[in-house]
């Protein structure tokens, strides 16, 4: 039981981590209609930016928060220098305009940084496991992901929520000509609103640094898993992102860790080993055919759409 | 006038088009990951290479050398393709490198059939020493198992009762766990092959480990992978709790980013820096020199190549038609190899020494240090199933 909770919260840290790329994923489809196959390279830079100001700073606190505000600068950026001309493409401009910006990355990132990869060192207090309840030890760090992505969570409900920029958000994602027409600066929102997912994407790559090393790619197979994500959450849907990045992470975790066990009484233990976690790795597709076949707009659609 | 000239040049082509069939440089294709992640290692190998063409003053048996590098991907359909490429399309008299055994499986019929001289210099499969072997196809490395194996001895003396053993769902891996629990005599109380090479979170298998509650957990992962898995087994807390014994999982590439994570950590490997031969101080000071940092292991049996395709040219005295006299002394293993002196077994693998190693600070420095002999002239266990005598 208790190594059940542990494995449990594996999958709720890794869930973590997908909603907070989801997040931002889900709020540039959902309100802006653009597939972004670009996320990925900000979650890279983010991790780069914090690996880079780590070294220039000497502090990981510093780090972080730099590498956030980068992200979102980089973000914004992007938008008016290349997203912007592709609002009115096709999808399928929009997967390969968007491609061809991550091919860019990846060799900016090469030339920048070099192809060796970096490592974003954690401070020693964050190098140990504590005990959070009696017999269930958890690595100090993947509690810190878990609890600051709840922290952002909290954040994104109250500012799309509660705010004038949140109202503006979803009125642009319900009807954009009418925003527009009633004087709100459609483009300036966007371009914030496309920060606004750069540096959630960023903040995930800064998150995963020092678990991951920091390399070039590192945002590409991530990526799927929050694609996977957002359909399953409903295009659009914050809340969504959330409950099924919890929901991946948990199938995509608990699934390795107990199916080689289960599969390995009834097969032989390479049978198994080579059985389980392809079987695990599937099961998050299998529900998201299965969401696609019975709920085609996701589990929390957002509101009219 | 142009179109004279023109004329004699091609005429003079036409003449010279047999003469330059009859071999004149040495023509090598070099199949190794140079993209991606794993770059790192490919690039470590293509530099221990130029190092050892520059040490043969860029003749091999007094013929100049042309390098065709090709990327492989690290994946095992784009390896068989390059090396399609190399054999057919740029008729290499050589074949070097192979970071990977899926890679290498993949592209070694090409090379059997085409009796093309190939020199692996890392990937070690476990078929490839065995029912596969060649009679043109030579190691400048191991096998998977024996580094494993060695280590499991190492475990035995240290009196480890129950190990967790941990490895990427592949080739290599599944050859590296078999390796250990072959020579480790003790209990294995859990077993983890994880997908490769995408996953790089082992937070699942960690949280196994520790419930197991193991005397040690032993590892393989090379290239990035080790340094993630390092990163998260001393962020779990376990470092200090369960020691760690790796293979191919700290080296001189993954030294640097780990650091103090990495200190204290036993390995086992055939080669270290510090190694004392003439042949190998001469490697490492030059290598430093002219790339400023350390050579890894995948460099020192690369760098020994040079070495051996050398052997085998001035042998025929440049007469690169002559395979079978080649391969004989190839045999023989009669170049200054950058690990001590070592011979080949049936099925052109070396029997070798395999050492304990140690990672400790020196000053700002971070090394990996020979601290012992775990075993002396170690044969792979594949050799009697290869045909071979």
């Amino acid at each position: 039981m208790l190594y059940f909770i542990e494995q449990s919260l594996n999958g709720v840290q890794l869930g973590m981590l997908l909603f907070l790329l989801a997040a931002g994923l889900t709020l540039v489809f959902g309100i802006m209609d653009l597939v972004n196959l670009a996320h990925g390279s900000l979650y890279m830079l983010g991790a780069y930016f914090a690996a880079t100001f780590a070294v220039l700073t000497g502090s990981f606190v510093a780090a972080v928060a730099l590498a956030l505000i980068g992200s979102l600068i980089v973000g914004m950026v992007l938008e008016v220098v290349a997203i912007r001309r592709l609002y009115e493409r096709s999808h399928l401009d929009q997967v390969l305009g968007t491609f061809g910006l991550l091919l860019f990355f990846n060799e900016a990132v090469r030339l920048i940084w070099g192809p060796a990869g970096m490592t974003l060192a954690l401070p020693a207090a964050m190098l140990t496991a504590v005990q959070i309840i009696p017999g269930v030890f958890y690595p100090v760090y993947r509690l810190v992901i878990i609890l600051a992505a709840l922290a952002v969570a909290a954040l994104l409900y109250f500012v799309v929520m509660r705010t004038r920029l949140g109202m503006l958000i979803r009125a642009g994602a319900s009807n954009r000509e009418m925003v527009g027409a009633l004087g709100i600066n459609i483009k300036l929102l966007y371009t914030l609103v496309f920060g606004l997912g750069a540096a959630l994407a960023g903040f995930a790559g800064v998150m995963q640094a020092p678990i991951l090393t920091v390399q070039i790619g590192m945002g590409e197979n991530i990526l799927i898993l929050a694609f996977v994500v957002i359909i399953i959450g409903g295009i659009g849907s914050i809340r969504g992102a959330f409950v099924a990045a919890v929901f991946v992470g948990l199938v995509e975790t608990v699934g390795r860790a107990f199916l080689p066990d289960m599969l390995h009484r009834i097969l032989s233990t390479n049978a198994a080993a080579t059985l389980g976690p392809a079987l695990s790795s599937m099961s998050i597709y299998m529900v998201m055919a299965a969401v696609l076949v019975f709920r085609p707009e996701g589990l929390f659609p957002a509101a009219s759409r | 006038m142009i179109k004279t000239t023109f004329v004699a040049a091609a005429a003079l082509a036409l003449v010279a088009g047999p003469a330059m069939a009859q071999q004149k440089t040495v023509k090598i294709g070099f199949v190794s990951t140079f993209s991606g992640p794993t770059a790192v290692i490919g690039n470590d190998m293509r530099n221990s290479f130029e190092l050892g063409l520059d040490h043969v003053g860029r003749k091999l048996g007094g013929l100049p050398v042309e390098v065709i590098y090709e990327d492989d991907t690290q994946k095992p359909d784009v390896g068989v393709q390059k090396t399609k490429k190399l054999i057919e399309s740029d008729h290499v008299d050589f074949v070097v490198g192979y970071i990977w055994s899926n890679v290498l499986l993949a592209s070694l019929k090409p090379l059997v059939d085409s009796k093309t001289m190939t020199v692996v210099t890392n990937a070690g499969s476990s078929k490839f020493a065995g029912e596969l072997c060649s009679p043109y196809v030579f190691s400048t490395s191991w096998q998977n198992d024996q580094t494993p194996e060695a280590m499991g001895m190492y475990m035995n003396q240290k009196g480890i009762k129950k190990a967790f053993l941990i490895g990427p769902n592949y080739a290599a891996g599944k050859d590296m766990l078999a390796g250990v629990k072959l020579t480790y005599k003790g209990a294995v109380v859990g077993e983890e092959y994880t997908r490769w090479p995408d996953q790089l979170d082992f937070s699942a298998e960690l949280s196994k480990a520790r419930a197991a509650n193991p005397d040690a957990i032993f590892v393989f992962y090379p290239g990035g992978a080790g340094v993630q898995f390092i990163t998260q087994y001393v962020q779990a807390g376990l470092k200090g709790k369960i020691p760690l014994y790796q293979v191919f999982t700290i080296d001189e590439l993954s030294l640097p980013r780990l650091k103090d994570l990495a200190v204290g950590i036993p390995g086992a490997q055939e080669w270290v820096n510090d190694l004392p031969n003439a042949a190998n101080k001469k490697f490492v000071a030059d290598y430093i020199a002219k790339y400023k940092k350390r050579p890894s292991f995948y460099g020192a049996q690369t760098y020994d190549a040079v070495g051996l395709i050398n052997s085998a040219i001035t042998a025929v005295k440049g007469d690169l038609t002559k395979k079978d006299a080649m391969r004989k002394e190839m045999e023989k293993a009669d170049f200054a190899s950058v690990r001590g002196h070592f011979t080949y077994g049936n099925n052109h693998i070396p029997i070798q020494n395999f050492y304990l190693q140690d990672a400790v600070k020196e000053g700002d420095d971070y090394v990996l240090k020979t601290v012992a002999t775990i075993v002396k002239d170690d044969q792979d266990r594949f050799h009697d199933k290869c045909p071979m005598k």
